[in-house]
This record gives structure tokens, C-alpha cells and sequence, in this order.
């Protein structure tokens, strides 16, 4: 599957993602206007995690990605796991 | 006795002030009132609604029974007058509420048109959700549709009306779009794009009047005495913050509620938050207004924590908005223009002041056939930058715009070479941020 390269910042290759990393939101950015949400395939609301401004840590996240790609303020990207 | 709060308005500056509040007085009474029946929603997802991105239900971030679980009152009235020695909130229907401290976070509202024929039924501004629905309603049914103004609302109510299927005219005043924020060429990417979605534009065009056959728009009539025969004319000429409460009880102020940096306006135990405030900063002497949606949260959540009884000063951070222009995405951080905007009366949503207090200064551009990046170069530090396109780069700028930190050893080669912009301010910034991360 590709993403879509739009306002986003893939500074990690996919593997990697998919191995050690997660969606990190910066709520600095956000609107709270939802697209993440509603896209998600899971129906996580990663607008809440981005409210918070905490990190998606949900064990069903498949960091597939359409939250990142879709959001329109580039308030998500992929950051790898740190330890702890 | 437990402390009594009451919020009027229902946007982001009151719901962030009213997590606050009810986060560390969790015995105390938090009352919102609300003129908007509904609710608490994403005003900045308006757009992404009209184009069909989202549907209605998602806009929603709170439900009435989130709030109830919160501890929090709802009550939708309109706030009349504040008497203040009394500390009542009046509202429309006689009622009113003791309050221990207020806080105004009533907003802004879409200027009004300011041309003849502005009430005829089909003209519409985009304030609340209540507008969008009805505009969307209206398109449904329309063939044609002029969009007046600037700024990102004006942008968005074109692309949405287009993408409702209606066919769309944009007018604008000047010679291109955006014109104090946005460079020549920044425009011309803009409005090529608006081009491509075959969006007609009309340059230096101005609504002489809206005409209207029994109280309904058929055409607008341009200064040059173009008819344009249209079923709806959209206008986005900026926001007013929304002043009448602050009015008529006597608090001082200016373009919006003029506060100290803690929030506080003159009135004793009344806050002001959001876009209605006009707040004073410490460091520049200046009190300036953005219409931005994390300014808003910031200060409503220093407000509260003001309420509580720990004056906390809302410190302003580097103005940046993140956004599509026509599809593109856009940020812009600090300061970067100047002058005013013919299309706009009044600051527009999604807006700062401080994007328009550039001083003289170098400008190094980076050329891409899409993607580009506009730096403002002080003596030391990088002050502005408009970042189109790829966004590699708008977050190393953002931190170091922030931190005004000192690009001296890169100063003269960001001049020297434009094509060397990204590899300098990539390579710069992970220095920068490494010697930073060592020494805090």
C-alpha cells in the first residue's frame, strides 16, 4: 500500500514504523476538526490523543497511516517508540 | 462556599477554560452559557464539512452528556448585560446568574457585508455551523455562486461551494489574493490552483451591490457594471470580535476586549479569552488580536488557572496557522507581510496581526515548481516563514523561529545561494536542536 505524500514527514521508512513506531500529534496545530478520526480504519479517536497531546498508545493501531497522510495541518507524524 | 464560574461562549477559549477549571476546583459550580444551540464544535472543521470531508456528526467534540458527566451546566440563552458590582450575568429573557468570576470568550463574527443588497436572502457568511448547514442546503439547489473577500475563509467557501457542484466566481478587490500575508508568487500558486478547479477569478473586482428580485438574490453587479447572475454570494471579508456584552457594561475596549496578559479586562472578577480578546504582551508593550484555534485554547486555559487564583500570564507564542490554501498545504510562522489586505475590512479567521509586523528585511526564497519555502532573515534570527508544499521544513523553522535562534554562521550562505536554503536550515536545524537538547 502506498501513502499518499502530502503534508506529511516521513523521515522513517515504513518497516521501521511498522516495527518500533507510533503517531504523535502536535496539538499546537490542531483544529480538532476530525478527519483524523474519521478515517481511521479502527475508529480510534485520535482526535482525543491530539486534545491531549499525547501519543497514539492503543494496542490496535495499525499505524497504517491515513491519520497522518489525511490530516490537513500536518499535525501528526511517525516518531519511534523511545524506551520507558 | 464553593466558587461559582460562569463562561459565555462555547468555543474552543470557553471549553478549554472549563476542562481547566473543572480539572483543579473539582467542587466548584462551572456554568456555559451558549447562544449557538449546537454546542461545541470544530469551528476550523467548518471547511472540511462544506467540502464533504466530513460529515456533520463528526464535528462534534464534546456531546451534552460529556459535559453532565463533567459536572458542568449547559445553558443555551443569550448573554445581555453584566452587573458588575453585582456580579450577575442579565441574560435575554430576564434570568440572570451570580458569578464569582466571568470569562467572555463570546467570539467573533463575520463582518457584515458592506455593499447594498448585504441582506438579501442568498447572501451568506461563514460563522457557525448553523451557516454552513444552510449554505449547504442552498448549493444543493444552485448553479452559481460569487465568493467575495480573503484570507482562508474566503478560499474555503469557493472550494466548498465548488465542491458541491456549484460553479463558482471569486472576486477580488486587488491584484491577486492575499496580498499582506502571501508574496506574488505564493498567490499566483494559489490561484492557479483555484484556476485548475476551474473557479473563475475576477481581479480587481468590487460588489457594487447584490440584486434581488422580492428579498432573493439573482445576480451581484460589480463596480465595472458586470452582472453576475448567482443564487449565492458568500462573503468572507474578515471577523469583528463580538463586543457588545464588554460594551454595555463598561469594560474597556479597543478592537476587542483590551485585558493583561493574565486575562483579566478592566472590570473586576471578568475574563476575557479566544478571539474577542485583545491581549497585552508584556515583552512588546503591544496588545494585538488573532483569530487563531490554539491561541484561543491558550488563553482560555491561562484564564482559568487566573480564575483559580494563580494570575497566569498567556505567553505568546510564534503566530503560525497550518492549513490548505487551494489544496496546498501552508504554514505560516511569524512575521512575514505588511500593510493591509484589500479584501479584507477586518481581521479574517485563521489570522494573526503579528504576521503583518515584518520590518524591512531580507527575503531568501527557495524555488520549487511546486513546493517553496519564504524566510525572513533579521540581523540574527530567522523572524518569518511561509512554508508551501512539502512541510519538511516547518517544523525545524517553527523551533527556530521560536527560539529566535541565531543563524549567523548560516546567515550569509542562506543569501548567497537560494537553492542551497533546504540543505542549510536541515543541516543547521539538527545542530541546533542537538546542542539545544545538550544544554537544557
Amino acid at each position: 500500500m502506498s501513502l499518499e505524500r502530502r503534508s506529511i514527514f516521513f523521515d522513517l521508512t515504513r518497516v521501521e514504523v511498522l516495527a518500533n513506531g507510533h503517531v504523535l500529534p502536535e496539538s499546537a496545530r490542531c483544529v480538532q476538526c476530525g478527519i483524523c478520526s474519521y478515517n481511521c480504519p479502527l475508529g480510534l479517536d485520535v482526535r482525543a490523543y491530539a486534545w491531549r497531546g499525547e501519543p497514539i498508545f492503543d494496542s490496535t493501531c495499525l499505524t497504517c497511516g491515513q491519520c497522518v497522510a489525511r490530516c490537513p495541518r500536518g499535525v501528526l507524524t511517525f516518531a519511534p517508540l523511545t524506551n520507558g | 462556599m464553593a466558587a461559582n464560574y460562569v463562561i459565555v461562549g462555547s468555543g474552543v477559549a470557553g471549553i478549554a477554560a472549563a476542562e481547566v477549571l473543572r480539572a483543579r476546583a473539582p467542587g466548584a459550580s462551572i456554568t456555559i452559557v451558549s447562544e449557538d444551540p449546537d454546542g461545541y464544535y470544530s469551528r476550523p472543521g467548518l471547511a472540511y464539512y462544506l467540502s464533504g470531508e466530513i460529515p456533520e456528526k463528526h464535528l462534534f467534540l464534546r456531546s451534552k452528556a460529556d459535559f453532565r458527566a463533567l459536572g458542568i451546566h449547559w445553558l443555551h440563552a443569550q448573554a445581555t448585560q453584566i452587573d458588575v458590582a453585582g456580579h450577575r450575568l442579565i441574560l435575554a429573557d430576564k434570568r440572570s446568574l451570580a458569578y464569582d468570576k466571568l470569562l467572555i470568550a463570546t467570539g467573533a463574527r463575520a463582518a457584515a457585508p458592506d455593499f447594498p443588497g448585504g441582506d438579501l436572502d442568498g447572501v451568506f457568511t461563514l460563522d457557525t455551523l448553523k451557516d454552513a448547514k444552510r449554505l449547504v442546503r442552498k448549493a444543493n439547489k444552485s448553479g452559481q455562486a460569487v465568493v467575495v473577500g480573503g484570507g482562508i475563509t474566503a478560499l474555503e467557501l469557493a472550494e466548498g461551494l465548488h465542491a458541491c457542484g456549484v460553479n463558482v466566481h471569486y472576486l477580488l478587490r486587488g491584484a491577486r489574493y492575499w496580498a499582506n500575508v502571501l508574496d506574488a508568487e505564493e498567490s499566483e500558486l494559489v490561484e492557479a490552483y483555484l484556476r485548475g478547479d476551474e473557479i473563475e477569478i475576477h481581479y480587481h473586482a468590487r460588489v457594487r451591490q447584490a440584486l434581488g428580485k422580492r428579498g432573493k438574490l439573482y445576480a451581484v453587479e460589480t463596480d465595472s457594471g458586470e452582472i453576475i447572475p448567482c443564487q449565492i454570494l458568500a462573503v468572507a471579508i474578515g471577523t469583528r470580535p463580538h463586543l457588545d456584552l464588554a460594551r454595555t457594561a463598561g469594560i474597556t475596549i479597543d478592537r476587542g476586549i483590551l485585558t493583561d496578559s493574565c486575562l483579566r479586562t478592566s472590570a473586576p472578577d471578568i475574563l476575557a479569552a479566544g478571539d474577542v480578546a485583545q491581549v497585552h504582551d508584556d515583552s512588546t508593550g503591544r496588545a494585538s488580536l488573532d483569530t487563531l484555534w490554539p491561541t484561543a485554547r491558550a488563553h482560555g486555559e491561562a484564564a482559568a488557572n487566573t480564575m483559580l487564583g494563580t494570575p497566569t500570564p498567556y505567553h505568546r507564542v510564534v503566530a503560525m496557522n497550518v492549513t490548505l490554501l487551494a489544496g496546498i498545504p501552508t504554514t505560516i510562522i511569524g512575521a512575514l507581510g505588511s500593510g493591509s489586505d484589500e479584501d479584507l475590512v477586518a481581521i479574517a479567521r485563521g489570522d494573526s496581526e503579528n504576521w503583518r509586523t515584518a520590518a524591512p528585511t531580507w527575503v531568501v526564497v527557495e524555488r520549487h515548481e511546486v513546493n517553496r519555502i519564504r524566510l525572513m532573515l533579521g540581523d540574527r534570527t530567522i523572524t518569518g516563514a511561509l512554508v508551501m508544499g512539502d512541510q519538511t521544513l516547518s517544523r525545524p523553522l517553527q523551533r527556530l523561529i521560536a527560539a529566535k535562534a541565531d543563524i549567523s554562521p548560516i546567515r550569509d550562505a542562506l543569501l548567497a545561494d537560494d537553492h542551497a536554503v533546504l540543505q542549510l536550515i536541515a543541516t543547521f536545524s539538527a545542530e541546533w536542536e542537538r546542542n539545544h537538547a545538550a544544554t537544557t
